[in-house]
């Protein structure tokens, strides 16, 4: 037998956790995939921990989300039996491995607004967990910062295959961005009911802070691009059921499967 | 293909496990620079709440004895017991010295 998915009951307050949730959680089955494979063994250890540290967040966020969600739903069920439209977190989360280059940049670019967000949220939501959740996320979003965003800088500033490849990864993940700041109904409504900032609100200080960790490294910030995906919409990219697909097997196949 | 001179030189790693209690050599590992020393001696040796302080020093700096002078620099404080000291009595007071 195998387990069915889930029935969301969307609102707003949901979504809006969901969004912050799943991206946690999908970026961190993402950087997991360099567990045994990062080229040094000290970096193959910082990248776990930071993937550890993602799961976390998401199984705080993912509990919260269940409980105002009102249906019992808890942080496994929401994990691993939802479908792949009921998965809001942001395109950047779930697009593919890449290089290394590809991976202390995305790191660099989640870690920055996942940093500017928990900051946002432990001081202004009105929920005491969430604020709670937040207060502990905001030290360990420090480092993924300072960590991933040394290694921009080290590979802009390196070689001339290390800057190569680190414009590489910019021309190809920099148009993922703008769907981090844009802004919709379920956005709104949960920043007016007091869950926490619009999250169009966190573009100015990201720009600001990318723009220095670039500069350092040589790099140029590319335009803004009129690209725009739509992850927190449910609407993903290809790359999304293959990742479900390693995620989801065995509880699906065994449910309730616990070791 | 391997080229020595392009390996991240070698560090130590010393954590102090409280506050209070003194930084205690705890392994080693490689690293480009300081920086990086520190951020990847935090991410290997502290994951489990081991310490809230580290301190990295680059391997080749540290000056070591001679194995070779063993016997001339260690073993004569062999039979020197009486530099314990252990023929005095203790007050009461400071029992766990």
């Amino acid at each position: 037998m195998t387990a069915a998915s889930i029935q969301l009951e969307l609102t707003p307050a949901t979504q809006y956790l969901l969004r912050i949730g799943d991206s946690c959680l999908i970026l961190a089955q993402r950087i997991s995939e360099w567990c045994g494979h990062a080229p040094v063994l000290e970096e193959d250890i910082a990248m776990s921990n930071i993937a550890l540290d993602l799961i976390g967040q998401a199984r705080a966020v993912l509990t919260r989300a269940g409980e105002v969600e009102g249906r019992s739903h808890d942080e496994d069920q929401l994990a691993f039996l939802r479908q792949e439209r009921d998965y809001f977190n942001v395109t950047l989360a779930e697009l593919p491995r890449g290089d290394f280059a590809n991976a202390v940049l995305r790191n660099t670019m989640a870690a920055t607004w996942l940093k500017l967000l928990w900051e946002r949220l432990a001081m202004e939501s009105k929920d005491e967990e969430l604020r709670a959740i937040a207060a502990k996320a905001v030290k360990e979003a420090r480092y993924h910062q300072q960590h991933s965003g040394d290694w921009v800088v080290r590979l802009g500033d390196g070689t001339d295959e290390s800057r190569q490849r680190m414009e590489a990864a910019l021309a190809s993940l920099w148009r993922f961005a703008a769907e981090l700041f844009d802004t919709d109904a379920a956005d709104e409504a949960a920043a007016d009911a007091g869950w926490g900032p619009r999250w169009s609100e966190l573009k100015a200080p990201w720009q600001a802070e990318m723009q220095q960790i670039l500069s350092e490294a040589g790099l140029t910030m590319p335009a803004e691009s009129k690209f725009q995906s739509d992850g927190k919409r449910g609407r993903h990219s290809e790359h999304m059921g293959f990742i479900l697909a390693d995620m989801q097997y065995l509880q699906r196949a065994f449910p309730g499967g616990v070791w | 293909m391997s080229d020595i001179n392009k390996e991240w030189p070698l560090w130590e790693v010393f954590v102090r496990s409280k506050a209070g209690l003194d930084h205690k050599h705890c392994g080693s590992l490689h690293a480009a620079d300081a920086k990086m020393a520190i951020q990847m001696a935090r991410d290997v040796y502290t994951r489990r709440q081991e310490g809230c302080s580290v301190w990295v020093v680059q391997s080749d700096q540290i000056v070591a004895s001679d194995p070779g002078d063993k016997d001339m620099y260690f073993d004569p404080a062999e039979d020197k017991v009486y530099r314990h000291p252990t023929f005095y009595q203790l007050p009461k007071a400071v029992d766990h010295m």
